[in-house]
């Protein structure tokens, strides 16, 4: 991936943005969880939004995909490209949740209820603990995705119930649009298995093959690679780098395993307690001592002393999935 | 005012019942998240156990009157005690683990057996026992254009909000300081890991049953001497309220029971007394629907985060 | 244990047996041996010390029996029992037995009266009301089995059609033709009604706030007399009639088609009303399921924060199931308004919700089949009780079999429900299929909210 730029502004994050976050704030009661935190997120880049344990990360998710409100900040979405600054000042002035203009949509994600935000802004995500519908075969899944345009096709039930042949033809559609994905994540065989029957790995796949299924230009993925071996780490990889080429979607994902960070993200940007400590590309921010020391835990100026005593950088051999991470905060 | 008076009078001393049945609800209800439909049944069977040994004692010729009311209570705790024990043995023990609507249905199906095994051996007609305890205090004496009205606190009523005090400051210190109470609280967090740390997780629960179950048969004692009347359906009714008031103070908290106990018998009385007694239950239901959609974890209750 | 000696068991056995006599006369002693009965002087305590100890050795007897022959161990189980059949039974029961229920259903009435041509009166009207209790299960199941919403308030919804029906024939003079659609909107109105402002809340706390509304339903028709009749109810509901035509002795349906004016065709047309209703609702419901909104609703019942997450908006969804179950409630109530003649809110208590619910949850949530077994077994179980004269023969005359048919009833659910904790059918068909159907074993379906 060339994607490193000699000069900051160049880079795409800088200004092709489908989402950006802008101070955002959230507290629960009393505990600052996200602290007045802003970065972008590049129209077909891979972000990576890392930190230690308990720095805020699944909270921004939330915050973005709209589970929870944030305190303060806004969230910006766009379907069309360029950072169209304007248009967003303007809507925020409105109070209304979206500016729709055909194609070019753009969106305030805090505004907007959970289930629109995946309807109209087409942000999907997975979750940390995997969330599939246990009982349903993988295929049901992968239609439940599809509901809102199922729920059009079959002009709100009526026609489903007589079976039109738009709907017929609507959900036979579907039925290979899921097919699709299936095959993708390499789930085809066990298309009329219950998804708790799958194995975690197949899990986690069938979840982003669910997520896909919605048709997004944003998809958030929170820890995809927990708990996957090594080879199942690789065909995630890959998974995300053909969706991300060929289905112009954005990805901006959680991870703790450095390994799949460094290698396949093209923006990384790094939370500890809540707040933005680094932002840049794989490269510039495995170097940043400010990094190194949230994960080592220890005092910026007694990094290079540590990194010698330990004589185990921590991120600094990409390849490395690194378990330090997990025990990073002081 | 002095109406008023006597009107929160009676709301607490109705209130002191259904916040006893209250923490059956809400001891169950926190260690193994079922309702415990059956309860509202126990509270009818403890009423009749005490009806019969009252009954009893005073056949055989025991004439002291608190005398025949402390051993009345402890029999039918002991005895309304094993009819709760039994019940989670035969129908909530075998589905431990199983799935959620399971426990519910043989719950509702044990309070029909309930019911009707008291209706087939005692009868379906409605059994009044005379007031035993009369007399009372006059707390204030008003006078209005009618005539006077005076604020009565009946011995009847100090003795049912007397003893409901010292049973909850008594189940309180046991859930707090025992090592039953521990056990408790343990399985309430998490059965699992609690059976790991060597807590016997059955004996608790069953325990739990027994305890909830002694309480209940407390209120039907106090609801037999209150009333002079109860039938075998009395259970149904008590029991939906008792719940209400628990969801009300927040299910799984004791104090948050009591005070819902409370309130709800607060409304009730208040209701009836200023509006209609018709629909006291409404009114009771009513602020249920009201408490749950503004606050759905109740007055007392820990908020509940959605974890995502 | 095989290897246990024999006596070592007997002895477990007969202490094992000695323990639940014991625990038997405990819980027996104030309500088999003792009984109070109002006297002349207030109340009597009356002793039946034969009764207790028969009970007592009853519980030994059976309960020893039981250890030494059926469990084979010293402390019965009364988990794991498991009876397996067949998995080529299963599917050729699967597959036939809904085809086989079907064409019985339409020939019923007339098997009966060719079976049992002294009681078919008795028997229809019995199937009537297991059909009207197989399509309030099917009502139920959309909501409970399909959204994995705990609704114990159901017969508010079966009240709200009985009395449209009622007071639409009463103060409009409408039909019953006319007033079963109006009936079944008027209900899916009060489900849109009541569930809107609750159906965010939690499993447990939903339910109860349902019971709640049930109850006040009842508690308002019951006070609201210049309305609804209060405790007396309301009478004079017409029956339905055929096209245009009667039941009556003259000029109606018998004298119409040339026939001998029987009141057993009224029957069977009311069973015919009945099954076609409930037919629809079965019909709509498959349907439903196979659509994009049946499936969100079971979706919902999965996981609602992974629906909200795909797009759907899970308000409308779980009103959509709240207020078709409600609507359906609302057909089979204007049916039974006009089956009785006569409603009161007697007929609406929490009893019937709960035993609406004991059929869905019996038959396995979600099966449309375990519903009708369930309805079967439980509603026709217990009128057979009613039938059991011949009990008096030997139990004596004072012997009341009838008395006895709650009591079983709550035996029975609870028996089936640790027997079978999923329900009698409790396996899931996937709504949609790529390449081969498989059933989903239940352990994988989730209840819904709050389990």
């Amino acid at each position: 991936m060339e994607t490193a730029m000699t000069t900051t502004s160049a880079h795409n994050w800088d200004h092709n943005v489908v989402l950006s976050v802008e101070h955002l704030t959230m507290r629960f009661g009393g505990l600052v969880a996200v602290n007045d935190l802003s970065f972008n997120v590049g129209r077909g880049d891979i972000t990576a939004l890392i930190g230690p344990n308990g720095a805020g990360k699944t909270t921004v998710f939330n915050c973005v995909t709209g589970f929870y409100k944030p305190t303060e900040g806004r969230i910006a979405m766009r379907h069309g490209a360029g950072l169209q600054a304007d248009r967003i000042e303007a809507l925020t002035r409105t109070g209304r949740q979206f500016d729709d203009d055909g194609d070019n949509r753009v969106f305030l994600l805090e505004r907007m209820p959970d289930f629109e935000i995946s309807k109209r802004a087409k942000v999907a995500r997975t979750f940390q603990n995997i969330r599939l519908f246990g009982g349903m075969t993988a295929l049901e899944n992968l239609l439940v995705a599809q509901h809102n345009p199922l729920m059009i096709a079959s002009s709100m039930t009526i026609g489903g119930i007589l079976n039109l042949p738009g709907y017929r033809k609507a959900r036979a559609e579907a039925i290979d649009f899921a097919a699709y994905w299936l095959e993708k994540t390499g789930l085809i065989d066990r298309a009329d298995d219950p998804a708790a029957d799958l194995p975690y790995g197949a899990q986690r796949r069938l979840e982003i093959a669910r997520a896909m299924c919605i048709r997004p230009h944003l998809l958030c993925l929170d820890e995809p690679a927990a708990g996957l071996n090594p080879r199942e780490s690789t065909e995630l990889n890959e998974l995300l780098q053909y969706i991300r080429r060929d289905h112009d979607t954005s990805i901006l994902l959680i991870e703790h395993d450095m390994g799949v960070v460094m290698e396949i993200s093209d923006h990384v940007v790094v939370l500890d307690y809540g707040q933005k400590i680094a932002d840049g590309s794989a490269e510039d921010v495995k170097n940043d001592p400010k990094v190194i020391s949230a994960y080592l835990g220890v005092d910026e100026d007694e990094v290079a002393a540590v990194e010698e005593s330990i004589d185990m950088p921590v991120i600094h051999h990409a390849k490395k999935p690194s378990e330090n991470g997990e025990g990073g905060q002081p | 005012m002095e109406y008023f008076l006597q009107q929160l009078i009676n709301g607490l001393t109705l209130g002191s019942i259904y916040g006893l049945i209250a923490i059956g609800y809400t001891m169950v209800y926190g260690i193994i998240g079922m309702i415990n439909f059956a309860h509202g049944d126990i509270f009818m069977v403890g009423s009749f156990i005490a009806l019969a040994t009252f009954l009893a004692l005073v056949a055989i010729g025991i004439s002291a009157l608190p005398l025949i009311l402390f051993i009345t209570l402890l029999v039918s705790m002991l005895f309304t005690s094993a009819w709760g024990w039994t019940v989670e043995r035969l129908a909530y023990r075998p589905l431990r683990g199983s799935f959620r609507l399971a426990p519910l249905i043989t719950a509702i199906g044990m309070s029909i057996v309930l019911q009707n095994f008291v209706q087939i051996t005692q009868g379906a007609r409605v059994k009044p026992l005379p007031p035993q305890i009369q007399g009372g205090v006059t707390l204030i004496e008003g006078v209005t254009e009618n005539g006077t009205i005076a604020v009565q606190l009946s011995y009847m009523q100090m003795i049912i909000i007397a003893t409901t005090l010292a049973l909850m400051i008594g189940f309180s210190l046991l859930i707090s300081k025992t090592s039953l109470g521990r056990s408790q609280r343990a399985c309430e967090q998490d059965q699992k890991m609690a059976a790991l740390l060597g807590v016997n997780v059955d004996r608790t629960i069953s325990l739990t049953f027994v305890m909830g179950a002694a309480l209940a048969a407390v209120a039907g004692f106090m609801f037999l001497l209150l009333y002079g009347v109860i039938d075998f359906y009395i259970g149904f009714l008590a029991g939906v309220k008792a719940f209400t008031a628990a969801v009300l103070g927040g299910i799984g908290s004791l104090p948050g029971a009591m005070l819902g106990g409370l309130l709800i018998g607060l409304i009730e009385v208040f209701w009836s007394g200023y509006f209609s007694v018709e629909y006291k239950d409404v009114a009771a239901f009513s602020i249920l629907v009201i408490v749950l959609i503004f606050m759905p974890s109740g007055l007392l209750g820990k908020p509940e985060v959605e974890k995502v | 244990m095989t290897t246990a000696p024999s006596t070592a068991r007997m002895a477990d056995s007969v202490k094992d047996a000695a323990i639940a006599a014991l625990l038997v006369a405990v819980l027996g002693f104030f309500f088999l041996a003792l009984r109070t009965d109002i006297g002349t002087g207030g109340l009597d305590l009356t002793t039946r010390w034969g009764l207790w100890f028969i009970a007592i050795a009853i519980t030994f007897g059976v309960r020893l029996a039981l250890n030494l022959f059926v469990f084979k161990a010293a402390r019965p189980v009364t988990r794991g029992i498991k009876v397996t059949a067949p998995a080529g039974l299963t599917s050729f029961v699967g597959r036939f037995l809904g085809p086989f229920l079907l064409i019985l259903a339409l020939c019923l009435p007339f098997l009966l009266m060719a079976l049992f041509p002294n009681r078919d009166r008795q028997f229809i009207d019995l199937a009537i009301l297991i059909m009207t209790y197989v399509m309030l299960g099917w009502g139920l199941n959309i909501v409970v089995g399909l959204a994995g919403l705990l609704d114990l308030g159901y017969v508010a919804f079966y009240a709200v059609g009985a009395y449209s029906f009622a007071l639409l024939a009463q103060y409009f003079e409408i039909g019953f033709w006319t007033a079963v659609p109006l009936a079944g909107l008027l209900a899916a109105l009060w489900g849109i009604i009541l569930g809107y402002p609750v159906l965010r809340l939690r499993g447990d706390y939903l339910a109860i706030v349902t019971l709640a509304f049930g109850e006040i339903i009842r508690v308002v028709l019951l006070n609201w007399y210049d309305f609804t009749g209060g405790p007396d109810g309301i009478s004079g509901i017409p029956k339905p009639s055929f096209f245009g035509l009667d039941f009556s002795r003259t000029g109606g349906f018998a004298e119409f088609f040339g026939l001998d004016y029987d009141s057993i065709h009224r029957f069977i047309y009311l069973y015919y009303i009945i099954l076609v209703l409930a037919l629809i609702t079965n019909f709509v419901t498959l349907r439903l399921r196979k659509l994009p909104i049946g499936r969100a609703w079971e979706a919902l019942r999965e996981d609602e924060i992974a629906c909200r997450s795909l797009g759907i908006n899970t308000t409308n969804t779980k009103l959509t199931a709240f207020s078709i179950g409600a609507m359906f409630a609302g057909f089979a109530g204007s049916f039974f308004a006009t089956r009785q003649g006569f409603i009161s809110p007697e007929s609406f208590t929490f009893l019937e919700s709960a035993i609406i619910l004991a059929i869905v949850v019996l038959g396995g949530l979600g099966s449309q089949v375990g519903v009708v077994i369930a309805s079967v077994v439980m509603i026709g179980g217990i009128e057979v009780l009613r039938n059991l004269g011949f009990l008096k023969e030997i139990f004596g005359p004072d012997f009341e079999p009838t008395q006895y048919r709650m009591l079983i009833f709550g035996l029975a659910m609870v028996l089936i429900m640790v027997w079978k904790p999923r329900g009698i059918i409790s396996s899931r068909n996937p709504s949609a299929v790529y390449k081969e159907r498989k059933k989903i074993s239940s352990d994988m379906v989730a209840q819904g909210e709050g389990h």
